[in-house]
Order: C-alpha cells, then structure tokens, then sequence
C-alpha cells in the first residue's frame, strides 16, 4: 500500500498539491500535482483525499507497458507513455490526474513531501514495511 | 512578471464585453496587488458622485503575489468598489480558495462594470469566459448557490456567490465563497447584486511564474516548520478564532448589548471550549493554512439542524453579546441565517441590536417592528429581523440601510446609540477602554472595522488610560497590516502565532524579484492609504474631521460595569486622538491630506486633481 490516509482530519488547505507541484514540477500549480483534495462539504461536512494506493491496476492497463514499478514505486515511463488516458480512466482511486499542459497522467511517486507537509498528519506514516508494495 | 498571473480581466456586464489588459509595470510597482489593485481602479474609474447601485460603479476582485503560492496561506482575495454603506472606498477580503484559482486562471484583477440586463453569473475556465444566465439561481440562498453550481460545474470551480440580501440591495449585504467564508464588510454583496451578477466561478490550470522557485522553498519552508513547531499552534486547530471570545471580555473589549457594555455576565455560554464541546463537527482551513480556524458546526432551531461554518470571534460577539444570545449554538444557528440569506454578520449584529435597544428605550414599538418581540437575547426576534432585512419588509427596509441609515428616521437618540463610523458598523472591540483601538476605528478608511489596526493590545501595553503618543501606533498598524491585503495573503499567522515580518519581507523578493525594501513597501502601502482618503474628499466637499467622529455613547456614556467600570473617554481625548494622528500622517487639522504629501507618495495626479477642485491645500 502507498500511504494511510485519514480522511476526517483533512481541513482542505490543499498544502499537499502546492507542495506536490513545487517538488515534483519545480511549478506553483496545485492542478500538476499527484494529490487531489474533494470538498465533500455540501453534503458530508467532510473533505475526501485522493492519492494513489500504488494498487498496481493501472500497471496492467497500459497498452504501451509504459507504467510499472521503479524502486517499488508504480511509476509511468515518459518516454513509452503516449497520454492515451487508459490508465486514468481504469485507475479505481481516480488518482492519475491528466494536466492540459503536461503530456503524460500526474500520480503520486511517493516523495514523501506531502506528508512532510501536512498540517494535520493526514497523510500518515509512509509504512515502511508496506511501501512499494502491489496489492493483489 | 514574477508572482503574477500579468493580466486583467475586465468584463462589462450592460454590453457583455468581455477583455485583457496586460498587467502594468506602474501599477504593480505602486500598488503591489489585492486591496491596492482595489484602490487604484475605483480611484480611477468611478466618477465622483457615481451611484454605488449604478452601472458606473465597478467592483473589483484582486488576488496578490503572494496569493496561490507554496508559502502560508496565500489566500486572500480584497474585493473593492463604492461602498453602498459609506458612499466612499469599501474593501473588504475573503479566504479560502478563490484568489490562487483567478491567478491559475491568468488573473490578477477581475474588474466588473456595468450591469447585466438579467440576472447572471460569470463563468472562468482559464481562457474560456462566459456570462450565462442565473435565473435558476436567482433568489436561492448564497451557500446553497455554491452548492448547485459546484454540482453543474464540479468541484474544481471556486465560487463566490450572493444572498437575497445581496439581491435585494441591502447595505451590508456580504459575498460568499467556499461554503462558509464571507468578504463580509461594506456591501460588496450589494454591489454584486446590483449588476445582477448572482456568482462567479472560477477554474485554471496555470503555473504562477515566481522569481526563485528554490528560495520560495526555503522562507517558506522555514515559515511552514516555525508555524509547525509552534506549541500554540494546537490551540488555534482547536478552537481558531473562537478562543478570542472569552479573552475578549477579560479585557473589556466584548460589545455587549448594543455597545452599551464591553463585559458580557453570560460569556461562558459563547466560549470557544463550550463550542468544540457541543457543536464542532469539523475543521476547515483557507488555502496551504495550518492553522484550520474554521470550524464546521451544527446547530438546531425551531427543529431544523444546519450546518454552518463558524462562529468566528467576530460574529459571536456581534450577534452573541451584542444581541445577548444565550449560548454559542444560538450563534451558530443566527451565523447560518446570516449566511444563506448574503449578510454581512457583522452589521447584521450591529443592525438587530440598535433595534432591540430602540425596542427596550421605546423609540420603536411592536408597530415598527412589524410585531417581532425584538428584546435582547431572543434568536427568534433576531431571525425575524434579519429574514425582514434581506427581502427588505417592513422595519428590515429601513435597517438595510444600516444603523446609520435607520438612525435617521428613528431620530435623535436612536443616532446616539447607532455604533457606526461613516456608515459601516463597528465590529468586535468596544473601545472607550482602549484610545488607539478607538482611533483605529475612527480613522479606518472603509468606516468602523478593526482589520486596519487592531492596537487594543497596544492599549492594555502601555497604558488603557493614556490619549497621549498612541496615533503614532495606530499609523504604524495602518501601514503594517494592509500590506498583507496587498499581497494576497493572510496576516493571522504573524498576529497571533507571531510569524517574524521578515519572513513576508524575504518573500518579495523571491517571489517577484524585485528589490524593494520592507520600509518601500510601507510607502506603498502609506501611498493606498491616502488613496482611498482622497476618493472620500473628492467625493464629498463637506468630508472632513466629523466624518471620523465615533458616536455620541462612547464619550457620553461611561463603562457600566466589568473590569473597566466607570472608565470613560471624553470628547477632548478623542480631539487630542485625531489631532496627533492627523500630524503623523500630514493631513491637516480637517483631515485632508495636505499636497505636499500626496506628492511625497506619488500621487501627484491625485493632488492636482484635489487642489484643482479647491478640496486641498
């Protein structure tokens, strides 16, 4: 499993997609990061965090075998991936993000700066004994 | 240009022409962003005399550079025009999520003019803007317009909408964004509704370009770990600004019916620990913000449960003590109302206690009231005012127009006890105990609000009955706290976690690349604040001196009780108040600003323009 989430703590801030977005792309954009907070405020007075699980699933979709692990990290090979969306639309989390100006899907690649960041330890400790690992 | 989306979007609602305008070198350099953006344009472009109603006025929503950046809470958006509750230069700003969405859209500045011939909202997604109908929404209430528009939009579109009280033209009539937060001072609601704009919705996908991506990451690294590693900053996720209730009244500062005191005997009931005890469901956090000060709540009555956001401090003391509600759900439930019907909760607070208090003195009756029992402590009577004053019925027509404007047909001694300055209703710190809080709120350029210098601590520092030397502060505060209105970002976590001011001024320069100095910044600042003066003397041939004058109660009445009893401050103290502050700032002994400072500060055109009329010298 990739990270333990503990949703009802979320407060919103979205720290983790500016954070995501300053390490990974160098970029102030919280729309190219890996991390997605959902307001589910109108109808559950709660916040919903989407991440991906590194459940594997989208490993197996990728008609151009351009995603799979790299240091334990479900990983998308730029160079192979052609942005058919496969993934994104077969990924059951909905936490491979496609971007108008990046050519590839954004997933988590479990840099730890989210968590590092977060507030309010949402986003729980990276278990060592479970990170990388491919559910079934 | 660094930190900047580098445009301006203007759309004109009475033709639907939409447009760009490059984000200028001049503007950026004189007024940095949010609330200076706001001063210049209304300075500009509305015309002296124009109806804040009319198509003439234009209301300004401005982010900063600072604003949807890695760095604490760069989420404040200063939304400006004509105020309809002063007839000058209103501001007023919100949190949440909406000014780093305009920036990732390609705006700084979004100017809206004219007025829609139906009701309407406008549609941003980055380069697509359309204006479409809002007949669907018209008349809904201002969260619930949030929620129906996420769900035709989605989720990713920030949105600030308007109430029925906003529809309606009520003075103080707040914009909402974010499900609980509010631009709640001066009407911009008002404004809004005006123009027959009931939302905007905003989505962008955009990187904000910034000067030293690597030395952002470093200031606000250590902002963020300072802030972290703060043993206060529990307290504050905790409670947020609900804490502030109970110290408030310790230092005699809590309006309590109707600023008749600054003590209230029941504020145990309003406590921000009884609060999270009994009806704290959630917490909610603006933009990249540690400290997650909103709360979520639920409060029920009259058999209905809602949700709501908040109370914060101010609502709580303007709607709990000042109208002596019972207990922090009743608040609560008053803060829903409020929300969903678009009223600021502020002078909703303020409005409905003058009422009770001309109820309680008999200068209105039940015939007035439309038969509503308005006493102190009564919710009923309070959501019975505030429904009458968003649909402007009956005695809610004449107090949407605010204390002020009820004052006038209530008469004399309804005026004595209207707690206003200039129109806008005074938010949560009586201050006969505190003479530079009360100059702060005299002197405030958008009429009576605390978020220009908030120097009641100032006050309990060196001394509470001390008139003497305290204008010099008040200036400093001036100066200090609307830089953070300029930058788009929040000033909480240097007032009350005590981030250093360094930080912010190691950031500039990151983030823009340009080397201005902090004491270059304060002039800027010092350059907006006489700005939106000159707007209220250009406006008016009789502004001047009177018009920063508190009401009759505070130097007339002694405190009645608390710990400050039988304090008072006379009307020489506060002559002695403005006189000094009138001398720091170089304005003369009316209040104007004096030529050769508004030259001093660049604003040459200005004091042309001034002198020219015969308004300066």
């Amino acid at each position: 499993m990739g990270m333990d989430i503990d949703m009802p703590r979320c407060t919103g801030c979205k720290l983790c997609q500016i954070v995501c977005s300053v390490t990974n792309f160098g970029e102030n954009n919280p729309k190219k990061a890996g991390i997605r907070i959902v307001s589910k405020l109108f109808t559950e007075a709660r916040y919903e965090v989407i991440v991906c699980d590194q459940c594997g699933e989208c490993i197996d979709a990728c008609p151009f075998d351009a995603i799979g692990l790299a240091s334990g990290v479900v990983t998308i090979n730029q160079e192979l991936c052609t942005n058919c969306g496969v993934c994104v639309d077969a990924c059951p989390n909905g936490a491979l993000f496609t971007h108008p100006a990046v050519d590839h899907p954004i997933k988590c690649v479990l840099c730890g700066e989210c968590e590092r960041f977060c507030p309010r330890g949402v986003l729980g400790a990276l278990a060592a004994s479970g990170k990388g690992e491919v559910a079934d | 240009m660094y930190g900047y989306a580098g445009n301006i979007l203007r759309v004109d609602l009475s033709s639907g022409r939409v447009s760009h305008e490059p984000l200028t070198e001049e503007l950026v350099h004189n007024y940095i962003g949010g609330r200076g953006f706001g001063a210049y344009y209304v300075y500009k472009e509305v015309p002296p005399g124009a109806d804040p109603y009319g198509p003439h006025n234009i209301l300004v929503f401005a982010s900063g550079p600072f604003a949807g950046l890695f760095l604490p809470s760069g989420a404040k958006t200063s939304i400006s025009a004509k105020s309809p509750a002063t007839g000058l230069y209103g501001d007023s700003n919100v949190g949440g999520h909406l000014a780093g969405e305009l920036k990732y859209a390609g705006i700084d500045a979004l100017i809206v003019g004219g007025k829609a011939k139906a009701p309407s909202y406008l549609l941003i997604d980055d380069d697509r803007i359309e204006i479409r109908p809002a007949d669907h929404l018209w008349g809904l209430g201002a969260i619930k317009t949030e929620e129906v528009l996420k769900e035709e939009l989605g989720d990713e579109f920030q949105i600030a909408t308007i109430g029925p009280a906003g529809e309606n033209g009520v003075v103080f009539a707040c914009i909402n964004h974010d499900f609980g937060r509010q631009a709640g001072r001066c009407g911009m609601g008002a404004v809004m509704g005006s123009k027959n704009l009931k939302a905007i919705a905003v989505r962008g996908t955009r990187s904000v370009p910034v000067a030293d991506i690597d030395g952002l990451k470093d200031v606000a690294g250590v902002m963020f770990r300072e802030l972290m590693e703060d043993p206060s900053l529990k307290v504050w996720q905790d409670l947020g600004l609900a804490q502030v209730t109970t110290w408030a009244n310790s230092i005699a500062a809590l309006p309590t019916r109707n600023f008749r005191q600054n003590f209230y005997e029941a504020v145990d009931g309003l406590s921000g620990e009884l609060m999270k005890e009994t009806i704290v469901v959630g917490d909610k956090a603006c933009f990249a913000c540690p400290m997650a000060t909103g709360k979520l709540c639920k409060a029920s009555f009259r058999g209905k449960t809602v949700l709501v956001e908040g109370p914060e401090y101010e609502t709580t003391a303007l709607i709990g003590s000042n109208c002596a509600l019972k207990s922090i759900e009743e608040v609560a439930f008053a803060n829903y109302v409020c929300d969903e019907l678009g009223l600021d909760t502020i002078s909703a607070g303020n409005a409905v206690a003058f009422a009770m208090e001309c109820f309680e003195k008999g200068i209105i009756t039940k015939d007035d009231t439309g038969g509503i029992e308005a006493r102190f402590g009564s919710l009923d009577a309070f959501c019975d005012l505030v429904q009458k004053i968003a649909a402007r019925e009956g005695i809610g027509d004449l107090l949407a127009k605010g204390v002020a404007g009820a004052a006038e047909v209530w008469g004399e001694e309804s005026r004595r006890i209207a707690i206003h300055v200039k129109g806008l209703e005074w938010s949560g710190y009586e201050s006969r105990g505190a003479p530079s809080m009360m100059l702060a709120y005299m002197t405030c350029d958008i009429g009576a609000h605390h978020n220009r210098a908030w120097s009641v601590t100032h006050d309990i520092a060196v001394g509470r009955d001390i008139i003497k030397g305290k204008a010099a502060k008040v200036v400093e505060f001036q100066h200090v706290r609307p830089l953070f209105d300029c930058f788009g970002v929040c000033r909480l976590q240097w007032v009350e976690l005590g981030l250093p001011l360094e930080h912010y001024a190691k950031l500039y320069p990151v983030v823009t690349g340009r080397d201005d100095s902090w004491e270059d910044l304060l002039v800027k600042s010092e350059r907006i604040w006489n700005l939106t003066r000159a707007f209220a003397v250009r406006e008016r041939e009789d502004f001047g001196r009177a018009d920063d004058w508190p009401p009759r109660r505070f130097y007339e009445e002694s405190v009645p009780d608390g710990p400050v009893a039988g304090f008072r401050i006379t009307a020489e103290d506060l002559d002695v108040l403005l006189d000094e502050y009138y001398e720091a700032r170089g304005w003369d002994s009316n209040g104007r600003p004096k030529v050769d400072t508004l030259t001093r500060l660049g604003l040459e055109h200005v004091a042309s323009e001034l002198h020219k009329m015969g308004r300066i010298t």
